[in-house]
């Protein structure tokens, strides 16, 4: 799992809404294999944090360096719109917290899965029909529901069409918004279950924001505690949550409830 | 293998009136490969404590806390994590699982973190729990719904499972039966003449005798102020 390389190097990341604080100078290092939490609550950043990482909001200062495989590390920030377009589709993948936001609702399962790698120039029917079943089926989803629309499944399952959309090509790096959020917990749990397990065969990063320190125990390696804007601390989840350090990290991990 | 040196720890409570508890000054411990060195001293006196640091669990605010290489107070996560898959193993107090994974699985995990294949891991597995006396219709079952004493036992056999060459034992016989104890005793006596470099935690003073080489009072290492 360790490599000398880091795949992702962030570099004083910020973005401003006026005088009002986004994000703020955020800096850390991925490597792969590794699941990196940030957790925080409502207005902490994190989601615009995300945002910035993954391309989807312009920062105002900072780098977003990746280990492309052809050309080094590149900033992303400053890459053009075409090039991060192909990284999206590609060596990068965004589950978001509603799995509608990350699917074609009006296309078939088996389409949307598909249509991913004939992005990338798959072009044999059969192939491509034979990596959807496949992919379907690693995250739960029976073969006879192949030609449904998303609108038919459960949010569970919709969810999990989200996941096996994104990662059948074999993305290096998973940005994730709240993944298991709005789900049932019996529903989440298995999807987390789901989650680990391709974490590690397929040697995936991640970088998961999450308001739930349990879905961030479970999932990360590595954890950041956001809060204003700010990285308030940052370690080993296990560490950062048993050892807290900074008073804003032990107020949340005293608050979370036991069962 | 296993090198604390001049260690201090201290905890704040931020949001409880800043309130500042020393716990630890000045700790130091060696452990060489084939050793099993036992922390002792009275409950709260800090040994859990330094187990936890030197697992890289607990922060150190200061000293260094050698294991092999890497010094485990100041290492980055990343080497942390790498120690933790191929070098430094611990059996902690309570079993802590991720929910509705069995038991076979939970114990053939830190074979698959290094890389062994499916097959062997889950022989490991199976031959381990055979060992510790679970059933065998257990082990597709998830273990938190087990006894303290087969959790345990899942928890023991989970920790010995891929052969670390420093292992950190927290109560390892705690809630076992005579049977089940000789079991474990045996399995260190095992780790130790495999070379592996031990930090055991034995309220039970019996165990601890048998396969212990040395004992350290971590009370010594209580700052004054607060002794």
């Amino acid at each position: 799992m360790t490599q000398d390389n880091p795949l992702l190097q962030v570099e004083s990341l910020s973005k401003f809404y006026g005088h009002r604080i986004g994000c703020a100078d955020v800096s850390f290092d991925l490597y792969p294999g590794e699941v990196m939490g940030i957790v925080g609550e409502s207005g902490s950043g994190k989601s615009t944090l995300l945002n910035c990482l993954s391309g989807h909001l312009p920062p105002d200062q900072g780098r977003v360096m990746f280990d492309t495989r052809a050309d080094g590390m590149r900033d992303t920030v400053t890459m053009s719109e075409p090039e991060r377009r192909m990284l999206g589709r590609t060596d990068w993948a965004f589950v978001h917290q509603h799995a509608r936001d990350g699917l074609r609702m009006n296309v078939s399962a088996g389409g949307n899965v598909g249509e991913r790698l004939m992005a990338v120039g798959a072009r044999h029917y059969g192939d491509i029909r034979g990596a959807a079943i496949d992919w379907l089926g690693r995250v739960e989803i029976s073969e006879d529901r192949i030609d449904d629309r998303p609108r038919q499944f459960s949010g569970g399952m919709q969810q999990r069409l989200q996941i096996a959309r994104n990662l059948v090509t074999g993305p290096r790096l998973v940005f994730m918004d709240e993944p298991t959020g709005g789900l049932d917990v019996s529903v989440q749990a298995r999807l987390l279950d789901l989650l680990r397990g391709l974490v590690r065969e397929m040697g995936l990063s991640a970088i998961v924001v999450t308001h739930d320190l349990a879905v961030v125990r479970l999932l990360a390696h590595r954890l950041m505690v956001m809060k204003d804007g700010y990285v308030v601390e940052t370690g080993l989840t296990d560490q950062v949550l048993d050892d807290p350090q900074h008073g804003y990290t032990q107020l949340l991990v005293s608050s979370v409830l036991q069962v | 293998m296993i090198k604390v040196e001049n260690v201090a720890k201290s905890f704040v409570l931020h949001n409880q009136g800043s309130a500042v508890i020393p716990v630890m000054d000045g700790a130091a411990l060696t452990v060489a490969p084939g050793e099993c060195v036992a922390l002792i001293g009275a409950s709260g006196a800090g040994k859990s404590t330094l187990m936890r640091m030197i697992y890289g669990n607990y922060t150190a605010q200061g000293g260094r806390i050698m294991v092999g290489d890497v010094d485990v107070a100041s290492a980055a996560p990343r080497q942390i994590l790498e120690l933790r898959r191929n070098t430094l193993g611990y059996v902690s107090q309570f079993l802590r699982v991720v929910p509705r994974v069995p038991t076979l699985e939970v114990v053939a995990e830190p074979l698959r973190a290094v890389g062994m294949d499916s097959a062997a891991a889950e022989a490991r597995a199976r031959d381990l729990l055979s060992r510790l006396n679970i059933p065998e219709r257990l082990w597709s079952l998830s273990p938190t719904t087990f006894s303290g004493g087969e959790q345990q036992r899942v928890n023991i056999a989970r920790g010995f499972a891929f052969e670390y060459p420093a292992m950190l034992l927290d109560e390892p016989t705690a809630s076992l039966d005579a049977t089940n104890r000789a079991v474990v005793l045996d399995l260190i006596r095992t780790a130790k003449a495999r070379g592996a470099a031990i930090v055991g935690i034995f309220h039970d003073e019996a165990a601890r005798a048998e396969v212990c080489d040395r004992e350290v009072d971590v009370s010594v290492f209580t700052p004054k102020a607060v002794a």
